[in-house]
């Protein structure tokens, strides 16, 4: 359980200006499974290449348990790398697949055959060690890719958009199959995605980063219920953001005068709350209840979109179709914004 | 049922070839293979005029001539055979790198650096050498091996830079990386992995390069000015000099490479091999 931290490390590639990872420090801890989410192109790959060795940061350091690894060529870093297409040597068995690494570091032949064996079963696919990685499926491919990187028991496991080429049901098999072999093993995992779902469900801890940069490191409840800024707050689909003013626990808007949970930051000048959060149709005496008109009412499925307006300021709710249904567009209801699901951005 | 169904289409892959194919065909072979015979037959024959259709006197005076010391057709054998080797070889090292970074990247100039690498094919190889051999008389180059051996590399580097190119465009580096992130060297991951996906390609070019070097004549002439003797310099002084018994005798060494690469080369040129296997797995 090896904890890696990355000190200030950017990187900018040659010909360019801007660079494509900016100053990025933070600590994965040992044996977690962590997410770099972002949208693509944004920075994400080029940090887990350069912990795998396969680019060189322009400045910062990576360490392994507090050693710097930087002067290590990939193959000695103990951190291995699963990419988004499985990328298995065509002419190799599934066998001879997940044996490459062994065979690379020279173990016995009869030790490499065991390890195989034991990995394989674990992904279940120890009836396919004979046949070529063409003659499997998809999920099956990708399964022996993972199977090979686990089996040399990494310092830390990289994945680059393991699952993106997978169809839905066939990701979400790849989820929780990942899920429990990371129980298994507590091998330290970090794995680059644009899907945010993927990312929640996955790990314990979210680092979001955008056009370059770490915007949050947080687990994933934060950064939906505590988001840092409006930018992280929007990736997450955060949709109502109301000006005005912060004043010791309350914060006061053209809407009127909103009490604050505890813990909400004391300073900031946006009201922000999660449009499946809020509650219409309440006993419009409760704190923090405004008299608002729908403008619109669309059904989206599982979920029913209604926007509402106060004077200038119009703000958006998504409510379970079935709650919904009574509301009618025109119509002035009580909207309870609850205290809990407040939060305040600068 | 699906047994019926292939046999007939075995049968029509067999039986099909027929009419203009045949023809084709027939008219491929004759003309690769009937000038052969008349060479073949003057390496064994003692006399033979105009009219006869056969000689009139056989014997393998010829080859004995030609496997004798005096001869030294053995030995311009073996040079011929060595400058092959070491053409392709440097051919190899120098065109896979260059086709390498032909086939992956896209840079500034790349169109005329294609070019650049095409023009010994297009511009007349004696015109060259004879620019080439003023340099080469300075540098003291001018009638040794290895004057000989770097003029080769002019007509033999483009084919091997070539199909490496073809090779590389439709490869993915990526999986070098992998190989690299699962603990493989540099060099084994060369041998492992990049060298089994490049290897089809890399033998098509070193046949390429292997004979167009075995068939170079006038670039060794001039280069090598005589005292690099190769095969087809030898047959070309038999053949000034009228000895039709001799020429037809080295020149049925001559060719042996050429049929033996053709015939190892076939599968990986045609694919038939490769077809053939689809056709079995239906």
């Amino acid at each position: 359980m090896t904890d890696v931290t990355l000190e200030n490390l950017t990187k900018t590639y040659p010909g360019e200006t801007i660079p494509a990872v900016n100053d990025v420090s933070m600590r994965i801890e040992g044996g977690s499974l962590t997410a770099l989410l972002g949208p693509s192109a944004c920075g994400k790959s080029t940090i887990l290449k350069m912990i795998a060795g396969l680019l060189a940061p322009t400045s910062g350091d990576i360490r392994f348990a507090g050693q710097s690894i930087l002067h290590l060529p990939p193959n000695r870093r103990d951190a291995v790398m699963v990419f988004q297409n499985h990328l298995l040597f065509p002419y190799m068995t599934v066998g001879e697949n997940v044996g490459f690494g062994l065979k690379m570091r020279r173990l016995p032949k009869k030790e490499i055959a065991d390890a195989v064996g034991r990995t394989l079963e674990f992904v279940q696919l120890d009836s396919m060690e004979k046949r070529k990685p063409s003659q499997l499926s998809g999920g099956q491919q990708q399964r022996v890719a993972l199977a090979r990187a686990l089996v040399l028991r990494p310092k830390i496991l990289l994945l680059d958009e393991p699952f993106s080429n997978l169809d839905a049901n066939l990701r979400l098999e790849m989820q929780q199959l990942l899920n429990s072999l990371h129980q298994e093993l507590k091998t330290t995992m970090l794995f680059v995605t644009h899907d945010q779902e993927e990312a929640v469900a996955l790990s314990s801890k979210i680092a979001l980063i955008l056009g370059g940069t770490l915007r949050q490191y947080a687990p994933a409840v934060s950064l939906y219920q505590k988001p840092q800024n409006q930018e992280v707050a929007k990736f997450f689909g955060a949709k109502n953001f109301i000006p005005g003013e912060c004043a010791s626990g309350y914060f006061d808007c053209s809407l009127g005068r909103f009490a604050l949970p505890d813990g909400a930051p004391d300073t900031g000048n946006i009201l922000t709350i999660r449009p499946e959060n809020f509650v219409i149709g309440a006993d419009g005496n409760t704190e923090n209840s405004v008299q608002a008109t729908i403008v619109s009412k669309q059904f989206l499925g599982n979920q029913t979109r209604i926007e509402m307006r106060k004077e200038s300021i119009s703000f958006e709710a998504l409510l379970p179709p079935h709650i919904a249904e009574p509301f009618e567009e025109g119509t002035t209801v009580a909207v309870h914004f609850p205290r809990r699901s407040l939060w305040v951005l600068s | 049922m699906s047994n019926g169904t292939v046999t007939r289409q075995e049968d029509i892959s067999h039986d099909g070839l027929s009419g203009p194919a045949w023809f084709a065909l027939i008219l491929l072979i004759s003309w690769l293979v009937l000038p052969l015979i008349p060479l073949g037959i003057w390496s064994i024959s003692r006399s033979w005029f105009f009219p006869d259709i056969t000689p009139s006197a056989y014997s393998l005076r010829a080859w004995t001539y030609v496997f004798s010391t005096t001869s030294e057709v053995l030995p311009a054998l073996g040079m011929t055979t060595f400058i092959a080797l070491c053409a392709t070889l440097l051919s190899a090292i120098i065109g896979l790198p260059a086709g390498r970074a032909l086939g992956l990247y896209q840079f500034r100039g790349k169109a005329v650096i294609e070019l650049l690498i095409l023009a010994p094919t297009i511009v007349p190889g004696i015109a060259v050498a004879l620019g080439l051999h003023v340099v080469f008389l300075n540098l003291g180059l001018a009638g040794s091996f290895s004057g000989v051996l770097i003029i080769h590399l002019i007509p033999t580097l483009p084919y091997m830079v070539l199909v490496m190119a073809g090779v590389f465009a439709n490869y993915n580096p990526e999986i070098e990386a992998q190989a690299r992130s699962l603990g493989a060297g540099p060099i084994q991951t060369f041998y492992y992995v990049t060298l089994p996906a490049i290897l089809p390609g890399l033998l098509i070019g070193s046949l390429f390069t292997f004979l167009v070097s075995w068939s170079q004549y006038i670039l060794t002439l001039l280069i090598g000015g005589g005292r690099v003797v190769t095969l087809p310099l030898l047959l070309f002084n038999f053949a000034s000099a009228g000895r039709n018994d001799i020429t037809g005798a080295i020149s049925m060494i001559y060719i042996l490479p050429g049929v033996v690469l053709l015939l190892l080369g076939a599968r990986h040129l045609t694919g038939r091999n490769s077809a053939t296997e689809s056709l079995r797995q239906i």
